[in-house]
């Protein structure tokens, strides 16, 4: 199909793209990479009225390591944090996420900010930025303010932006010594989203997990730490049974959807499934790096 | 349709200078079809799935349903038109005929845009690998195992070259 009728203005700053969204608000759809919302319009699943195109605002594109933080500006392509030799040193875990994300085309046009104002259930930047405890950072002509991951996350694509907000940059802490990342998903073709999938971020000392995050997605309204499936496995060795363990323990931490692509309990099954294979990863990689 | 509002592109498209008014809800593949008539670049599912509208826009392989022609202002783009005339891929559309790497031919264009990005890279890679590097292109004729032979054959020769 063809996209419905709208308004299209090129944003010549970040000023003048706070300006329009001041005078808009949910009038408006900001266009970064065009990847998911281009679709919705083709589709006529979303009419706005006015497209905001920030694709020539360099001042949000990037990536650059600040202190012991990796800032990740929103515009910057998926093809370039795949490329990053900072985000490969600093930030493993979303270097071993990115091949996951759509496709080579996809990756060359898609931004890192445009998956996390977006928050898909099932995309992969939402949950890597939840597991390693990223910070939002958000502008209007209200003022800046930074929003921590773990409270950006509402749910169905519903996050804590407002409509009058732009998002700027990501924040993400840098991989500290003894920390161990493993990504994993499952789909049904490489590169599609996601029907199960978990984003780990462990501190392991001489063996056994001193703390971390364990996020999922692909399963939930919106990507969800599981702190039940951490705590039986704080203080425990990472062998076969501790990873039994947390899986046992994701009940009470998930409530997967059931859409056409899989029932609840599969995806419940599949998410256990994922949590041993990837503590058994994460143990493989304590053992290697110790 | 007087309340369609549009705005002027200029751009280049296989290295012609290109000046033209558009709807600003156009998207490029009906631009470059419509518009300039260079009908390579298919229309398949038109959300960013099949992969058919591959084009080259700035270098780098993209979706041509899920741009606007406006976003396209001052921008390079290539079609499959334009690279078949630089003979850049002359060897791996041999390759495709040798291989018989199509049989319709509806997504051979999106391939061969895809399969120049891989080929550019000039690394080895598995067939494992390049099967990933396609699986944004769909096919729904040769079950995908003669397009990897063509596209391994043809880089194997280019890195011994």
């Amino acid at each position: 199909m063809k996209a419905p009728k709208f308004s299209y203005v090129r944003a010549e700053s970040v000023a003048h793209a706070m300006d329009l969204l001041a005078e808009h608000g949910e009038e408006a759809r900001i266009l970064a990479g065009g990847q998911s919302l281009m679709p919705t319009l083709n589709m006529r699943l979303s009419q706005p009225r006015l497209l905001i195109d920030i694709n020539r605002l360099a001042a949000l594109r990037g990536i650059s390591l600040e202190g012991d933080r990796v800032r990740l500006g929103a515009l910057t392509r998926h093809v370039e944090v795949a490329n990053s030799t900072i985000v490969g040193r600093h930030l493993p875990l979303i270097a071993e996420a990115m091949p996951h994300v759509a496709h080579v085309a996809v990756r060359n046009r898609g931004t890192f900010g445009g998956s996390i104002a977006l928050a898909d259930p099932a995309a992969e930047m939402p949950a890597c930025a939840l597991a390693l405890g990223a910070t939002f950072v958000v502008e209007s002509i209200r003022g800046r303010r930074e929003i921590a991951a773990k409270d950006y996350f509402k749910g169905l694509y519903e996050t804590a932006r407002q409509p009058d907000e732009l998002l700027i940059e990501a924040l993400i802490p840098v991989r500290r010594p003894g920390r161990v990342a493993v990504f994993m998903e499952l789909a049904r073709r490489h590169g599609d989203f996601a029907i199960a999938g978990v984003a780990f971020d462990l501190e392991i000392a001489r063996g056994s997990v001193a703390e971390g995050r364990l996020a999922y997605f692909g399963s939930e309204d919106r990507p969800t730490l599981a702190p039940k499936a951490l705590a039986a496995i704080l203080g425990k060795r990472l062998d076969g049974s501790g990873g039994e363990a947390a899986a046992a323990a994701l009940v009470e931490d998930l409530k997967p959807m059931s859409d056409p692509q899989g029932s609840a309990r599969m995806r419940l099954h599949l998410q256990r499934v994922l949590t041993t294979r990837a503590l058994e990863v994460a143990a493989k990689r304590a053992e290697a790096a110790a | 349709m007087s309340d369609e509002e549009t705005m002027a592109v200029a751009l280049t498209v296989n290295g012609e200078r290109i000046v033209r008014t558009v709807p600003v809800r156009q998207h490029l593949v009906d631009f470059l079809r419509i518009e300039l008539g260079l009908t390579g670049a298919h229309l398949g599912c038109e959300h960013g799935v099949c992969g058919a509208c591959s084009v080259r826009v700035d270098g780098a392989v993209v979706r041509g349903c899920l741009m606007l022609a406006v976003q396209a202002d001052g921008a390079q783009v290539v079609t499959i038109e334009g690279l078949t005339d630089t003979g850049e891929i002359a060897d791996l559309q041999a390759a495709f005929v040798e291989r018989n790497a199509l049989q319709c031919g509806f997504c051979s264009p999106g391939m061969l845009m895809t399969s120049a990005e891989l080929l550019g890279q000039a690394t080895p890679k598995s067939r494992e690998e390049i099967r990933e590097f396609l699986s944004g292109n769909y096919c729904r004729c040769t079950g995908y195992h003669a397009i990897v032979d063509a596209v391994e054959t043809t880089l194997n020769k280019r890195l011994q070259r």
